[in-house]
């Protein structure tokens, strides 16, 4: 069963936002490390760069394959999490904390709005 | 519709996530890929090897009409004897790799890749009605289920679940007593089984080849004995990481119609003293006079994402070949893989790049195998 925090907001692509003001975190989603499992490398993308919502901008790698990760909103990288691509393994161990992928400032606040809730991404991934 | 194996209800059981593999709905994983290529590194796995075709070839010229159609010499084989070999075209191209045994005197039986059943028993037959020879050539591949039990440990509890001694024209008195490369039939619960000491993951162990109801109650008692000697069941994606930290060739990979053993690197499989046989002009030719393209094995030497089939290689800013096997192994926690490029780059040391999205990355040609259990 995976763990889904009720403070998040998720894409359908299974990646997680937490919004703090007029910046968010991403991550993956517990669901999703459990479906790649044994995640071996991380690649994110440069601070300073702009991504639109949809926009694939990072790469998680496991032992069997590769997966672009879409950025679930628009805006400017501000930080990226070197913790994960130094130990890949956190994004299985703490998918939804430490395991974080990067900080984005938000260009379009509204965005946010079509994200889907804990509620929705339960049923979307059958949980 | 995917084809299922005998043991799909024990996948489904266990959790494992199914994938399409050669039109069979086959287990990848059943936990994780890491933990289950280590189980059988250090103790045991059990793998559903049911996909895999077989092939009976029989009568007073089958031994005559398999070595015109097969690289390796069958004369070498005693009864209870296989050997790896490779079927090639008339261009020396390779239409599968394959284990032959001699199970008796003018009987024997072949294991083929899951991919090749139909090309293969085609090819076979075309050249079976060109011989003249007595010969029965059956696909028996409905027929059987198998299993392949690979790891350290498995000496320890194998004879716990298939007691006694074999029941086969060739003896031994438990199964244990087989030696790389043999076959005997044994007596499971009412079953007769093949069990060979052979695998396809660089460590010792035994596949076992039978009838669906056996490898189903073979697989449960396997499960139960094994588990406290640290067995754990594992997938197709375990055993493409172990095979490829050994080098063993996976067909559609190192291995393809338009590749011959030669540059495959598995030209010691090749026996040019045994008469003619299909390919064997060009692959003479390429072992006297060299090849254009050679598959070896290389490490990354820097930190990158696991290399993957169909990246390309570089060298002194030339493009010169493609990864055709690569991933994270999980043995050595660094990218390793197979490509095919210039007989000039082959040498172990030899420094290349692998391109990954656009990059290049540092890696070095090592000799085979990449891994080796000490």
């Amino acid at each position: 069963m995976s763990n889904i925090p009720s403070d998040l907001k998720y894409a359908k692509s299974h990646e997680w936002l937490r919004v703090s003001g007029d910046t968010a975190t991403v991550g993956i989603t517990d669901h999703a490390q459990a479906e790649l499992t044994d995640i071996v490398f991380v690649e994110l993308p440069a601070v300073g760069r702009k991504v639109k919502a949809g926009e694939a901008c990072a790469v998680v790698e496991s032992v069997k394959t590769a997966s672009d990760i879409y950025s679930p909103v628009s805006g400017e990288i501000t930080a990226v999490n070197s913790a994960v691509v130094d130990n890949p393994a956190l994004v299985n161990t703490a998918p939804d904390s430490d395991g974080w992928f990067y900080k984005i400032k938000l260009s379009n606040a509204a965005e946010v709005n079509a994200l889907l809730s804990p509620e929705d991404y339960k049923k979307q991934i059958g949980g | 519709m995917l084809k299922r194996t005998a043991l799909y209800s024990a996948h489904q059981k266990l959790g494992a996530k199914l994938i399409d593999f050669g039109g069979w709905e086959m287990p990848v994983q059943y936990t994780s890929i890491t933990d289950e290529h280590l189980a059988v590194r250090q103790a045991a796995g059990i793998f559903d090897i049911s996909h895999m075709g077989e092939v009976t070839v029989s009568g007073a010229g089958a031994e005559a009409f398999l070595n015109s159609v097969l690289t390796n010499d069958l004369r070498k084989l005693g009864s209870g004897q296989g050997q790896y070999t490779l079927m090639c075209n008339p261009a020396g191209g390779v239409i599968d790799d394959l284990y032959a045994y001699k199970l008796s005197v003018g009987v024997y039986f072949l294991i083929i890749n899951a991919s090749r059943i139909e090309p293969d028993v085609a090819w076979l037959k075309s050249q079976a009605a060109k011989f003249s020879g007595e010969l029965h050539l059956t696909d028996a591949s409905h027929n059987y289920a198998a299993i392949a039990i690979q790891g350290p440990r498995v000496k320890e509890f194998i004879n716990l679940v298939i007691p006694g001694a074999s029941r086969s024209v060739f003896q031994v008195n438990a199964v244990t007593d087989l030696k790389k490369n043999q076959i005997a039939g044994f007596n499971f619960e009412n079953y007769s089984v093949f069990v060979s000491r052979t695998g396809y993951t660089g460590e010792d162990g035994f596949e076992i080849v039978g009838g669906d109801e056996s490898i189903r109650h073979l697989w449960d008692k396997f499960l139960s004995v094994g588990q406290p000697f640290g067995l754990k069941p594992a997938g197709l994606g375990a055993r493409d990481t172990l095979r490829t930290e050994v080098c063993y060739p996976l067909y559609g990979h190192e291995l393809d119609e338009q590749t011959t053993p030669i540059e495959a690197g598995v030209g010691s499989f090749v026996a040019f003293d045994k008469g003619d046989f299909n390919g064997r002009s060009v692959l003479a030719q390429q072992k006297a006079n060299g090849v254009k393209k050679k598959c070896v094995a290389f490490k990354m030497a820097e930190k990158s994402a696991p290399p993957r089939p169909h990246y390309p290689i570089w060298a002194n800013d030339v493009r010169v070949g493609e990864v055709v096997s690569g991933t994270q192994s999980p043995s050595l926690n660094l990218g390793i893989g197979m490509g095919y490029v210039p007989p000039e780059l082959a040498k172990p040391d030899t420094k290349i790049e692998i391109e990954i999205r656009g990059r290049r990355f540092a890696a070095v040609v090592v000799p085979k195998p990449i891994y080796k259990n000490v």
